[in-house]
């Protein structure tokens, strides 16, 4: 996401003033940027000092309420460094450097998010595991695609995990002020927004959304936030075989 | 606010058996440490962090869901979660108040998003704010020396930074719908909210 100003849109991180897509985007690119964390948390400092103008006294009601809440409602456990080898998980031979270089790149994302994310840490978390799921599931398909210029995408899809996973090697950037966003394809709905593509060259980026029941996947270029719905042709389409 | 646990030794406190627990010196709640103890299945110490900061979560989702019963239903679920996730908080990232509104925050704005409640929009964000309530406890004294310091700190931004970052934060819009709102171009909004709050931050000396 270095290629477009993530770093202005801090502001309005900090103060939910992002849709969706945006926020999905500018989290990826939080946790690759210790610069925008340290700022977001600042001004979330500045923003919850604003919360003391219209402090207001709730209901005594309230009170009884939340207390009743909490005393069936069991604390989460504290974080725990995960005990993660990651030269315990076979990888191919070739192409050591990319892959040391995804791993590395997977630490900073997990360390990112448990020293940042707070609030939301534990969807991340999840994240990076359905990730993991998804490419290593017993019924997981891939299918992949060549574009000029030696760029590879793999969709692998696995209908029980319900969830797809984009692989790419050696994606150029988009046009400046544009994002790739994802797309799947559900019947009866069409193209449903399954996220923003974070801008790498080598990554795996799950899809939200239901893979099990979407008959395919696409990627199209959109303006800078991503759209509601496709606006241009996809570069990309990848057909789930769901018809045979 | 006179369950406020009272300084010094007016009552024992039967968990900890540390009266200072949870409390500085001047007998304010320490909401971290009363959330770490919250971590640990504290109830009686949420008790005491929901009387020094319940009506910051309310009034901020007052503010931004307008309607009481919906907002004592955002409260609700906002001091649930606090509770349920307190574990995860780390002092080293901010301030426990931080952590806490920015959870009551995105609780209000996802109702007020999901929700488009006709009863918010046909209000704006330039009537009056909501009346602090102002009672005899220093708690309540602290609160309304801060929320006037805030005001202090509010003019330093110029004008249309105020509106935006007001827009954003109170009015739960997206930077896009503030830029139409206050005829900005687009893409220009989410700077004026950065830069008010950068501005608001250094004229409160928050954050980093």
């Amino acid at each position: 996401m270095s290629d477009y100003d993530a770093h202005a849109l801090s502001g309005a991180y900090a103060v939910d003033a992002l849709d969706d897509l945006e926020r999905a985007a500018f989290e990826r690119h939080l946790a690759e940027c210790p610069e925008c964390r340290d700022e977001v948390a600042s001004l979330r400092e500045a923003a919850a000092t604003l919360a003391e103008t219209t402090a207001l006294e709730p209901p005594a009601a309230l009170r009884d309420r939340v207390l009743a809440g909490i005393a069936t409602t069991r604390p989460l456990p504290p974080e725990v460094p995960a005990p993660v080898a990651l030269d315990s998980r076979r990888r191919p031979r070739r192409r050591l450097n990319l892959l040391v270089a995804a791993a590395a790149a997977v630490l900073a994302v997990g360390g990112g998010v448990v020293l940042w994310e707070q609030p939301w840490q534990d969807t991340t978390h999840q994240q990076l595991s359905a990730i993991d799921t998804v490419l290593t599931a017993s019924d997981a398909k891939r299918t992949s695609l060549d574009f000029d210029g030696g760029a590879k995408a793999t969709l692998v899809h696995s209908d029980t995990v319900g969830r797809a996973v984009l692989v790419t090697e050696k994606m150029p950037p988009p046009p400046a002020g544009k994002v790739y966003q994802l797309w799947l394809d559900q019947p009866g709905k069409g193209m449903v927004s399954a996220g923003l593509m974070p801008i790498r060259e080598d990554q795996r980026v799950l899809l939200s959304g239901d893979a099990a029941t979407a008959t395919g996947a696409g990627i199209t270029v959109e303006p800078e936030g991503g759209s509601p719905e496709p606006t241009s042709a996809p570069i990309a389409l990848f057909d789930f075989g769901r018809k045979a | 606010m006179d369950h406020i646990r009272p300084v010094g030794a007016g009552a024992p406190s039967p968990e900890d058996g540390a009266p200072g627990a949870g409390a500085d010196p001047a007998g304010r709640p320490d909401l971290a440490e009363l959330l770490r103890l919250s971590s640990r299945g504290d109830e009686q110490a949420f008790a005491r962090l929901y009387d020094a900061t319940s009506a910051r979560v309310f009034g901020l989702a007052v503010r931004v869901v307008r309607d009481p019963a919906q907002a004592e239903e955002v409260t609700q679920e906002s001091f649930l979660e606090i509770w349920r996730t307190a574990s995860r908080f780390d002092p080293a990232r901010g301030s426990a108040l931080s952590w806490l509104l920015t959870i009551t925050h995105r609780k209000a704005v996802d109702r007020v998003r999901s929700a488009e409640a006709a009863t918010r929009r046909d209000a704006t964000y330039h009537e009056q704010n909501q009346p602090v309530e102002h009672d005899s406890t220093a708690e309540a004294a602290h609160a309304s020396l801060e929320a006037h310091r805030v005001r202090g700190a509010l003019a330093a931004l110029t004008e249309v930074q105020r509106e935006a970052v007001g827009l954003a934060y109170f009015g739960g819009y997206t930077h896009t719908e503030v830029a139409t709102m206050l005829d900005l171009p687009v893409g220009t909004a989410k700077t004026r909210i950065r830069d008010g709050l950068i501005r608001l931050r250094d004229a409160m000396g928050v954050g980093s």
